[in-house]
């Protein structure tokens, strides 16, 4: 389905301060075209090994909060519960952060954001969906504005289960997150690269005003 | 709340007074007559702040209703005007030249239950929802349920159970 671009992604004419007028296409001009691709260790397995395990001790983690569960975050963060003790560390943006952490629901329209954030994320990088909303939908089963399946539009590498997973949980589940990255287990990036076309249709099929690139990088 | 509505019925053809505290009280209002209801309360009642406007779909009347209510901060008193027009066509004379914030009220009704409130500012762009593509979904002849199965893909192995059933299973096992 066509939609008509939002005026600010239209190809225009700007002049720029020095008065020369020059044509813009946003979509093609802001963002780089190039899809993701799979990176594949570089090194024998036991470099890879030492990279995952420095992986795993720098986890960064972005501060996008959805749904209820954002909430368990504030204590997490502060002296309460204290994530950094473990080494795990929240930023401001995506640029800057390797742990998307979906803490609830997600409305379509946060969807949008979200996969913006998290294609803007440097690989190495990691899903962690928080709660039964992002599983299979939880109390919001039958929405008809928010997702069912976080699967189905980002690759997610660990669950953290409960309505609302308590800080302790999440606690837990990052060293869960963290054996997962050590085992060379989390892969997500290179699994949204392989699958990229059908994670694209997903994202489609329930994003209708789309109006991005197809890859946000 | 009852002097304030004998005083109303004297001037406005209103329906009956439903109190529902001593200081809040709900009166219908023909479509007709909302306008110079509101500006009477507003300007020589001290009902001067819109707390809110607000919609219900009576899908078997086949009606719409929307509610404003309205607040006199000096008295402490609230009334809820009613009013209910078809759902047919639905459409509402705006009052965003009375109270600014109503024209925010008026954009998400038009979005979320398709009621339409001209010359309101800004009525027709998206306010909640992004790129929907159905009939309006506080209507109540959209079905979420149907709208949810037919986006959105289940995970299998999910299991639903009564509530009543599954807590009397788990308190009284043995059926006591
Ligand atoms: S799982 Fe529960 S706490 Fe988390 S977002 Fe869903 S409803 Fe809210």
């Amino acid at each position: 389905m066509e939609q008509e671009l939002k005026p600010e992604l239209q190809k225009r004419m700007v002049k720029g301060p020095d008065g020369v007028e020059f044509e813009v296409e946003p979509l093609r001009d802001y963002y780089c075209e190039a899809l993701p691709t799979v990176q594949h260790g570089a090194y024998f397995k036991i470099v890879e090994d030492f990279f995952n395990w420095a992986r795993a001790q720098s986890l960064w983690i972005l501060g996008f909060g959805t749904g209820c569960g954002a909430i368990e975050m504030r204590p997490l963060m502060t002296p309460r519960f204290d994530a950094y003790r473990y080494g795990i560390q929240w930023r401001p943006t995506p640029r800057q952060a390797n742990l998307l952490v979906i803490s609830g629901y997600l409305s379509v329209k946060t969807l949008k954001r979200a996969i913006r954030a998290y294609e803007q994320m440097q690989s190495p990088k990691y899903v962690v969906g928080l709660g039964s909303c992002t599983i299979n939908g939880g109390m919001y089963w039958d929405s008809y504005n928010t997702i069912k399946r976080l699967d189905d539009y980002m690759p997610v590498d660990l669950y953290i289960v409960g309505c609302m997973p308590r800080p302790e949980a999440l606690l837990a589940g990052f060293e869960d997150l963290k054996k997962l990255i050590r085992a060379g287990k989390a892969e997500g990036a290179n699994q949204y690269a392989e699958k990229f076309d059908w994670y694209k249709s997903n994202q489609k099929r329930v994003i209708h005003d789309w109006d991005m690139p197809d890859y946000n990088w | 709340m009852r002097d304030l509505h004998t005083r109303l019925q004297h001037l406005f053809p209103l329906g009956e007074l439903t109190e529902q505290r001593p200081n809040l009280g709900f009166v219908t209002v023909p479509a007709a007559y909302l306008r110079p209801t509101l500006l009477h309360l507003r300007d020589l009642e001290g009902y001067t702040h819109l707390v809110l406007l607000t919609a219900v779909d009576w899908l078997e009347e086949d009606l719409f209703q929307l509610t404003y209510l309205l607040s006199n901060r000096a008295a402490g008193r609230d009334i809820g005007l009613r009013v209910k027009f078809p759902r047919q066509a639905a459409s509402m004379e705006s009052i965003h030249d009375l109270w600014p914030t109503a024209a925010t009220y008026q954009r998400e009704l038009r979005e979320m239950f398709g009621i339409d409130f001209p010359g309101s500012p800004r009525l027709h762009e998206e306010f909640i929802l992004e790129g929907w593509n159905d009939i309006p979904p506080y209507r109540r002849d959209f079905d979420t349920l149907k709208y949810a199965r037919a986006n959105f893909s289940d995970r299998p192995g999910r299991e639903t159970r009564d509530p009543e059933q599954h807590m009397k299973q788990q308190l009284y096992p043995d059926g006591a």
